[in-house]
């Protein structure tokens, strides 16, 4: 089914797709039919620039249990990175 | 019907891009197959799903040129800009879709269009799948002087409050009153989006308000069950469901 899932954020930082590195703006993130894994729907993580046309994309899909183990491994590594008093 | 050529006879269409007016006068990006000939040929507006006006969508096209008719598929995403369907799909994604008033304005142009070429006979039907099947409905309930509709699996026809958006605010089952032409739906019972009582509510609309329609349900299918590039494909049912699309579009189209 089509599930109308799809929310946004805005990030800073860098993509890297099919045309080399570029600064990303925002993140999509949604769960809805997969493109080209074998999932009939999956979390669908896109990192694009919208100022810089559709193409400037990175585009992961992944299953749910991915997605937890994802959240928890970012929520790990932003945890140590600010108890060793690394991050700016 | 599917090999119902001669050997002697294959069927020989021409196919590629176009645009046309469509919505507030937009130009619009579409791909169109016609069977080459005098013809009369009906028409056929195809309507493009949610993962893209993909390759999918272009084989869909040229199959229904290969059975007699001018199929135009228009690019409802093309106002976002052209790039890999997918990259393209992803971004409208992104922006909560198309809104509804536009595509049936690009729909009801692409039947116009349709209508005024030299060798229509004058009918046109619609077809779309997943929210192809929604745009569908829709279109021909909001848009008359379509002949034939034809629903595959379209999620969100019937929809709580909740699910609508600025950009569709209105469920297309509250349209039925209006819907002129006969309607086809075909559904997989293991879908949630439409899922079984989703599909049960719209018959009973349709029911309510005396629409002629034929609905068939298939067991082992889910969502999607036509794309052999996907996961969903299923072959038994989808090849029945083929044939039942081209009984219904000679019924209502080609006599």
């Amino acid at each position: 089914m089509c599930t109308q899932i799809s929310m946004r954020t805005a990030v800073t930082g860098s993509g890297k797709g099919t045309s080399g590195w570029f600064p990303i703006s925002q993140a999509n993130v949604g769960y809805d039919h997969a493109t080209h894994s074998q999932l009939e729907h999956a979390l669908l993580l896109d990192f694009v620039n919208p100022g810089l046309g559709a193409s400037a994309r990175v585009a992961v899909e992944m299953d749910i249990a991915s997605g937890r183990a994802l959240i928890a491994q970012l929520q790990a590594a932003i945890d140590e990175a600010e108890r060793n008093g690394f991050t700016e | 019907m599917w090999n119902s050529f001669s050997t002697d006879a294959p069927p020989a269409i021409s196919a590629g891009g176009t645009t046309y007016a469509g919505a507030n006068g937009d130009q619009i990006h579409a791909y169109v197959a016609r069977p080459e000939g005098e013809g009369p040929f009906p028409g056929i507006v195809v309507m493009m799903h949610m993962p893209g006006w993909d390759e999918f969508y272009q084989e869909f096209t040229r199959r229904l040129a290969n059975h007699g008719y001018i199929a135009i598929s228009p690019d409802l995403y093309c106002r976002a800009g052209h790039g890999s369907p997918d990259d393209i799909a992803a971004k409208v994604r992104a922006d909560g879709g198309v809104p509804d008033d536009q595509v049936v304005g690009d729909t009801a142009a692409a039947m116009q269009w349709l209508r005024s070429q030299p060798n229509s006979n004058g009918k046109v039907g619609i077809i779309g799948t997943c929210s192809g099947g929604r745009h569908a409905v829709l279109a021909a309930s909001r848009a008359p002087g379509f002949d034939a509709v034809v629903d595959l699996w379209g999620g969100g026809v019937v929809a709580p409050k909740e699910q609508l958006t600025p950009k569709q605010p209105v469920a297309p089952v509250e349209y039925t009153k209006d819907l002129q032409a006969p309607l086809l739906g075909l559904f997989g019972n293991e879908d949630q989006r439409p899922s079984p009582t989703d599909v049960d509510k719209h018959e009973e609309e349709l029911k309510k308000h005396g629409k002629a329609y034929e609905f068939h349900r298939y067991d082992g299918a889910g969502h999607g069950f036509f794309y052999y590039d996907r996961p969903a494909y299923r072959q038994q049912q989808a090849m029945d469901g083929w044939g039942k699309v081209f009984s219904f579009f000679e019924k209502y189209l080609k006599r």
